[in-house]
């Protein structure tokens, strides 16, 4: 390792620290006596510009790695680019929907720790060994706990906080515990040389352990049944603009992550060389191993569609039903990283694999996919709920009602994002899962893939329901208080920007389809 | 060309929504504008389109990794489902042009619904049609839901439900068929070419034909049929027993039969007579035309009868469909263009020109009121659109319901026995309420007489006169030279059943 590499590859995270601190000292520094939305304007728009500028960065740097001791750490380039932008352009939205946020003086504070748990979703997007992702994890971890707690006149806040810290802490042990079971099993940290190491050891029960202890860890950040119970709570107290973080740039780093562990057990790599024996023994070891560990991802998959739509149904506040709703989106996008090409054993597993990693990359596209347009509605809802909020004082369903008297043009906003989050064409939403289903389908033609995609299927049937119970209030039932609300114009912009984006990706998803495949 | 109903639908619906509010004359307009514009198109598509096949409109790759085409063409079903849109959509806006409650919100969503109609009967690429089928669910809940009447969020949310319900069922079904295909297109031409397992067909069809039925009105599913017609303002009925069942009804054909012929192949055994898919789903559309009659006939709401009796002649349509011989199924197809305007003129005359003058639909109270007196222009479109509608010669359903009956009989002479008898009740119930509601020989009460010389009832208005005469006439037309749309019917069916809509 030479230290010249290791600044070219964290550039971007390096960025987003230097571009925190900068913040910083505008923020307490030049700024201390100006009014709180100078300061807010200043922060906000210093924090996009950071996130630009690591944008720029990501684009330099594609196809280069990091290597320590011959090991790869971080690697840029394919899934961890693509997430690293999303996560870079999520945060940047996050940023400019704080205009007229309310909920804390601290403003340089709170952008400051925006964009350095930003950083920690970055590194996880792009890390192939165990501590740098451990690292990670915590920065991001830390930086969201922190965020929950930022509204510190409010009960909820601080409740929601301590929730989440609590489970936060005890899911990092059960992943720390689960890595160390893999590195005695291994004697590595580096995800190549595990599954390479393992695969040619056998299986063994322990690494089944190890497995269960990780899903458990990571389960727990992308908020699956039964992983879940932080994230209502979260949702429902943490101010707004945090919630809202949580529900876009922690989900695509963590499904980023949970892509990459995912990978490396299908890709040899490690020891492998050209030796073909080598690579067939090593590979159908792999698919035998990791069958046990694809049902444990299904049936946590399976299990929060279920209890996520279900739930929703019961809610009467709009942020727990986004909570939900996302444990129930996350079910979904499970689905496509738990299924995986399914070998038979007969036959040639090297054969096989050739022939399937083409459609494993359609798969974690289209995971991708769903990530990033998921991400980016729900920072649109939570922009809609936090508007509403503020005009009436409540998150509760009722207080939508007679939005599209009270501004049509939010209203349209909410209505083009619910819809999308139900699934209906010609929105992104719905894209999104038609191409997650079809790519779930075309690599397997077994009969367990194909009946979890009905019941996700059937289960966005019931989604309809919840999200319309929203869009009834704000466009059926009569208004309480016809009262105008009014904007900020910067948030309103973004809101419109963000609902044309779910139409124009939705009309044309080849866009965004194929920029992703560009990686 | 025909593909510019859709833009035209959608770039109008656009227009209504950003018209400023409270000028409800130009959001009514611009929607008449548009919806004959639109019907102008389709006449137009339908007279160029004559003899001659299946025409391509557009063609351009969509999702080119996944082989999805967005694909428009038109045969001889889709030019004449296509007119039969915009007929509804033009006599929809002339029976909606007293709606006062956010106009330009309601043609909105008018037009949208319209726009995903168009849609779907043009679309070639089964994801497109898919696509806009979706389009069509939402604004059918708003305008229930927003200027309905009797129950309406309850009739709107079911209605969405059910739709949605069903449009997962086609959902499955498609990526099935696409996955089992190849995954490599999704054009209905390239997917009737796939030739699917027929153990896969088996599973498909059934699957696909119920998602479609579902809309269609098929027994058991039928449920949301009339709470939603009940509920929905005047034009929302018209469009939804018009045009929106017709859509489950198209992809029952164009969907399920057209990719999955084998799907309706003996199973090899048979339970009480029983022995395929395709004597399952014409049992349930025979018990659907008798049931929708008698229930129809025990009706005391004006709107139910009108409401049950869509589920009964909606029934002859899945019949005509899985007759799956070329005189039933073109008698189906004849029979959603024919009730589609018999209906749309039913639900006029009911929930626009007689509730709107008599704010009630109860035939108990309507019957003191000497309607056939007091609005006589309503009592004899509801005599000739009764006539239609029980299907007596020299209008449009009895060609339909004729080739059907001739249909089932070459394909089980028991169908057409049953189905008949659903027509002798359908003339029972439509004479019931024709006499209940409007010739009625009930004493006047006092109160109705004073209330009479007080309120006299409000004068016929252009637009429902020249929405009936629309309506009626287009029945009566087809009903008499009906060769018009079969000649443009019979080698689009002819094509269809000769294998997969190839």
């Amino acid at each position: 390792m030479n230290y010249t590499d290791l600044f070219r590859v964290t550039l971007p995270e390096t960025i987003l620290e230097i571009s925190a601190l900068l913040v910083l000292v505008v923020d307490l520094g030049l700024l201390r006596k100006a009014a709180l939305n100078v300061r807010l304007a200043a922060a906000a728009l210093l924090g996009v510009a950071g996130c630009g500028a690591a944008l720029w960065a990501i684009g330099n740097q594609v196809g280069f790695g990091l290597y320590v001791d011959g090991n790869l750490v971080l690697a840029n380039g394919g899934t961890a680019a693509v997430a690293q932008c999303g996560i870079l352009l999520l945060t940047a939205l996050t940023l400019l929907l704080l205009f007229d946020a309310v909920f804390t003086k601290h403003i340089g504070e709170f952008v400051a720790v925006v964009l350095m748990a930003a950083a920690g979703g970055l590194l996880i997007s792009a890390a192939q060994d165990l501590l740098v992702i451990f690292i990670g994890l915590e920065l991001l971890s830390l930086g969201l706990y922190i965020l929950t707690a930022f509204a510190k006149s409010s009960g909820k806040s601080a409740e929601a906080a301590m929730k989440y810290y609590l489970f936060g802490g005890m899911s990092a042990a059960f992943l720390l515990f689960g890595f160390s079971y893999l590195y005695g099993l291994s004697g590595s940290t580096n995800l190549y040389w595990i599954q390479g190491n393992i695969a040619e050891a056998g299986a063994s029960p322990l690494l089944y352990v190890a497995w269960i202890l990780i899903v458990a860890g990571l389960g727990f950040k992308v908020a699956v049944v039964p992983f879940h119970l932080w994230a209502p709570d979260t949702y429902e107290g943490a101010p707004a603009s945090a919630a809202a973080f949580i529900a876009s740039v922690s989900k695509v780093a963590s499904f980023a992550l949970l892509l990459t562990i995912g990978r490396n057990l299908l890709m040899p790599g490690g020891p492998i060389g050209g030796q073909s024996q080598v690579v067939e023994r090593i590979l159908s070891e792999i698919y035998v191993a990791w069958q046990p560990l694809g049902v444990i991802l299904l049936l946590v998959a399976a299990a929060s569609m279920i209890v996520g739509n279900l739930a929703a149904l019961a809610q009467s506040s709009v942020r727990r039903l986004l909570a939900y709703s996302a444990i129930a989106h996350a079910g979904y996008i499970l689905l496509g990283i738990a299924t995986q090409p399914h070998y038979s054993g007969q036959g040639s597993a090297f054969q096989f694999f050739l022939g399937t990693t083409a459609p494993w990359r359609m798969s974690s596209d289209a995971v991708l996919f769903y990530v990033l347009t998921y991400g980016l509605t729900t920072i649109g809802a939570f922009g809609v709920v936090a508007v509403v909020e503020r005009a009436t004082g409540s998150d509760k369903l009722d207080s939508f009602l007679g939005l599209h008297k009270r501004n049509p043009v939010l209203a349209g906003a909410l209505l083009v994002l619910f819809l999308s989050l139900a699934g209906i064409p010609p929105l992104v939403g719905f894209w999104a899962k038609f191409n997650l289903f079809a790519a779930v389908l075309s690599e397997h033609a077994g009969t367990v893939p194909f009946a979890l995609v009905c019941l996700a299927i059937a289960m966005s049937a019931v989604s309809l329901f919840y999200y319309l119970q929203v869009l009834k209030r704000a466009y059926v039932m009569p208004a309480v208080d016809e009262s105008h609300i009014k904007v900020h114009p910067v948030v309103m912009a973004v809101l419109v920007g963000i609902a044309a984006a779910v139409i124009l990706l939705g009309v044309f998803p080849t866009l965004l389809g194929n920029w992703i495949e560009r990686f | 060309m025909l593909a510019w109903t859709i833009y035209l639908s959608f770039a109008g619906a656009l227009i209504e929504a950003l018209l400023p509010k409270g000028k409800a004359m130009h959001a009514r307009c611009v929607a008449l504008a548009v919806a004959v514009a639109g019907l102008a198109i389709a006449v137009s598509g339908f007279i160029f389109g004559m003899g001659r096949g299946r025409v391509v409109l557009i063609d351009v790759p969509w999702v080119p990794a996944m082989g999805i085409h967005y694909l428009l063409a038109a045969d001889g079903i889709s030019r004449v489902l296509v007119l039969l849109t915009g007929l509804a959509a033009v006599a929809g806006v002339l029976f909606s042009w007293n709606i006062e409650l956010r106009t330009n919100e309601f043609f909105a969503f008018f037009l949208a619904l319209i726009g995903g109609v168009y849609g779907v009967f043009l679309s070639f690429d089964l994801f497109l049609l898919f696509v806009f089928y979706e389009i069509a669910i939402v604004p059918k809940y708003f305008l229930i839901a927003i200027w309905g009447s009797t129950r309406r969020e309850y009739a709107a949310m079911k209605l969405a439900l059910y739709s949605f319900v069903g449009s997962a069922m086609v959902l499955i079904g498609l990526l099935a068929a696409y996955a089992a295909s190849g995954s490599h297109s999704t054009g209905l031409i390239a997917l009737g070419h796939a030739n699917l397992p027929v153990s896969s067909q088996m599973w498909l069809f059934p699957l696909v034909f119920v998602g479609f039925g579902i809309l269609a009105g098929m027994w058991p599913f039928h449920t949301w049929a009339p709470t939603g017609h009940v509920a929905a303002p005047t034009a929302a009925s018209m469009l939804l027993a018009g045009v929106v069942m017709k859509l489950g009804a198209y992809g029952c054909l164009r969907v399920a039969i057209g990719l999955f012929p084998r799907g309706l192949d003996p199973w090899g055994f048979s339970i009480i007579g029983v022995g395929s898919w395709r004597d399952v789903f014409a049992v349930l559309a025979v018990v659907g035309i008798v049931y929708g009659a008698l229930v129809a006939l025990a009706q005391t709401d004006f709107k139910f009868v009108i409401g049950y009796s869509s589920v009964s002649h909606m029934g002859f349509v899945l019949l005509g469909l899985v007759t799956l011989n070329q005189i039933g199924v073109t008698g189906a197809v004849l029979q959603m263009f024919s009730h589609g305007v018999i209906a749309g003129l039913l639900f006029a005359i009911v929930g626009r020109i007689v509730y709107e003058r008599t704010h009630t639909r109860q035939l108990a109270e309507l019957g003191p009121m000497h309607l056939s007196r007091r609005i006589p222009f309503a009592a004899w479109a509801f005599v000739i659109a009764g006539i239609a509608s029980m299907g007596l010669p020299g209008f449009s359903g009895f060609v339909a319901e004729f080739q059907v009956l001739v249909g089932a009989w070459i394909a089980k002479p028991w169908w057409t026995l049953a189905a008949g008898l659903g027509i002798v009740v359908g003339v029972a119930y439509t004479w019931r309420a024709m006499q209940k509601a409007f010739f009625s020989d009930a004493p006047q009460t006092a109160h109705g007489l004073e209330q009479e010389h007080k309120h006299p009832f409000a004068a016929l208005t252009w637009p429902e006169i020249t929405g009936t005469v629309l309506l009626a006439s287009v029945s009566l037309v087809v009903g008499l030279y009906p060769k018009i749309l079969l000649d443009a019917i019979e080698p689009a069916v002819a094509a269809l059943l000769a294998g997969g809509g190839r």
